[in-house]
């Protein structure tokens, strides 16, 4: 079967400093949901620059999709981007754009036509209940608002895997399940979702969700599923699409 | 009050004006391009009027020779005279000739010697002009042989040559005309070339999310582009009109003095054309610099 992601022997060093990562080696399968935690430092949020490519490693190979991103060249990582869904730490909301707009634009960079984006995001506006806010800029938003507004943009574009950096990490922890739930949606409609965490308490919300730790810049893989990746989730056509849109579980 | 970003709301598509915040990118780059082309202008004007100018004199000029008579005996001179007359008219490259009265040639150097030259023994030169025939300009050494056999008081000058120094002239002040015009266009790239850092500058963070979630680099850099090329157009065609008043302004002067008919000095009808095509090239000057600016940049993302 086609891996999403493959890490192999996979360095990073910024600079002339230590290495951040080392010998770092994983593969993600289609469907599969990983947590990844770790101590503040230790590189989750290196490894995950990796895997939406906003870095090249300076040693071994990561591939995604079965394709080097590592030798490849620069043009033809934006058609991958695309297919990457990212919620920053930090949200990366665009400043001077309201809720609808930043919402829509992976799909204006994408080159969807103004006509045709009117409906998906209304949907996902209505999805993580802020309809009523659409025309707000990020500044005027609470923390868990703009946190909702940033995993909306994430998933607009039903990417094929779904990165996660600390995305509960500005929220109640009610709040923090909610979002949580929305990515198990996701993850059941088929993407590879892999989520970074220093919260314990939501390790063991998702059913069958893998764990990775990194420690100094090194993984392991405490369940040993990494070793043994488990066959991807069944996608079970009843569960695709009666969800609730404001918390991800079945209506 | 015209505000250069205003434009942005009639061209850019909706897509480009939703991408980058409207009117931060032009900052004063409009207005400072709108007085480079104001200069460009008035100095490739200066340009291509001095050089029609000698273009016209070389043209006036080209292919007519004069031959002196200097003989200081009265009647040598005249028997020379006539030998160089009857030769040049038999010769088939030359045509036009013309020798001068006696009376209209101590009227030449009546301003330097006097009017009482008729009576004195002062010898005045007899003065014969002539063209050369279409493409026969290599035969002057051997015409010039030929008359100095039968006048060997004979000078022949290619009236070309006269005016050299007046052609040479003309020429430097218009090589100097157009340098001025590259290094306005220099400089207009450099102004333009530190508008596009400037506004990369401020828009770095969301170039950075548009980069991420899959924008290309050829995306981005339009978006920057074409708000850089509406500021240069609109500078350009400001300039340009400011320039065009000036220049009508300066020839309506000239006539007014007559200089003009003496000289044949203004701008001919294909350089308001060229003129026209400023503002144009100045957007396409822009669009580059601004590509390689952007590119250059964004080429340090991943």
């Amino acid at each position: 079967m086609e891996t999403m992601v493959e890490f192999e022997n996979v360095g990073l060093r910024y600079g002339t400093e230590a290495e951040t990562l080392s010998d770092i080696n994983f593969r993600l399968y289609p469907g599969s949901f990983v947590f990844l935690t770790g101590a503040s430092g230790a590189g989750k949020t290196s490894l995950m620059k990796l895997l939406y490519l906003a870095q090249r490693p300076s040693r071994g190979v990561i591939k995604l999709f079965g394709e080097n991103v590592v030798t490849m060249e620069r043009d033809r990582l934006p058609r991958l981007r695309r297919r990457i869904g990212v919620v920053f730490q930090d949200f990366q909301l665009v400043p001077h754009l309201s809720t609808f707009d930043n919402i829509a634009l992976p799909l204006r960079v994408a080159g969807v036509a103004e006509n045709d984006l009117l409906g998906p995001v209304t949907e996902m506006l209505a999805w993580i209940g802020l309809t009523e806010r659409a025309n707000a800029r990020p500044a005027t938003l609470s923390g868990g608002e703009q946190q909702r507004v940033a995993i909306a943009r994430a998933v607009i574009g039903r990417p094929d895997i779904l990165v996660a950096d600390e995305p509960t990490g500005n929220v109640d922890p009610d709040m923090a399940l909610r979002l949580l739930k929305l990515f198990s949606a996701l993850n059941t409609l088929g993407t590879t979702v892999l989520v970074a965490t220093h919260d314990v308490h939501l390790l063991g919300q998702i059913e069958g969700a893998q764990l990775m730790r990194l420690d100094r810049g090194r993984l392991s893989d405490p369940t040993g599923a990494l070793r043994n990746p488990p066959r991807p989730l069944i996608l079970d056509e009843s569960r695709r699409l009666d969800r609730n849109p404001n918390n991800g579980e079945p209506a | 009050m015209i505000r250069a970003r205003s434009i942005h709301k009639w061209f850019l598509p909706e897509h480009d004006r939703k991408l980058l915040p409207e009117g931060r990118v032009n900052g004063p780059m409009p207005w400072v391009i709108a007085i480079m082309m104001f200069l460009t202008t008035l100095a490739a004007a200066a340009g291509i009027a001095i050089t029609a100018m000698a273009l016209q004199v070389e043209d006036q000029l080209a292919g007519r020779l004069t031959v002196q008579i200097t003989a200081p005996n009265e009647d040598t001179r005249a028997a020379e005279a006539d030998a160089a007359e009857a030769l040049m008219r038999r010769s088939p490259q030359l045509l036009e000739i013309e020798r001068l009265s006696d009376a209209d040639a101590a009227a030449l150097v009546e301003p330097w010697l006097g009017s009482d030259l008729s009576d004195s023994d002062f010898p005045i030169p007899v003065l014969i002009d002539a063209r050369l025939a279409e493409g026969q300009s290599g035969a002057v050494m051997a015409l010039r042989s030929a008359i100095m056999r039968v006048a060997p008081s004979a000078r022949m000058e290619s009236q070309k040559n006269l005016a050299a120094p007046i052609a040479r002239l003309m020429r430097s002040l218009a090589i100097l005309a157009l340098s001025l015009v590259a290094l306005l266009a220099a400089a207009t790239g450099a102004v333009v070339m530190l508008t596009a850092r400037g506004a990369l500058g401020n828009h770095r963070n969301v170039i950075e999310i548009i980069h991420l979630l899959g924008g290309t680099d050829t995306q981005i850099s339009r978006l920057f582009q074409r708000r850089i090329v509406l500021d240069a157009l609109f500078g350009g065609l400001l300039g340009l009109v400011l320039a065009f008043i000036t220049i009508l302004l300066l020839e309506a002067q000239i006539d007014q003095s007559g200089l003009g008919l003496v000289s044949g000095m203004g701008l001919p009808w294909y350089g308001w054309i060229v003129l026209a095509l400023l503002p144009l090239a100045g957007a396409g000057l822009a669009n580059v610099v601004a590509r390689l600016a952007v590119r250059r940049a964004l080429r340090r993302m991943h």
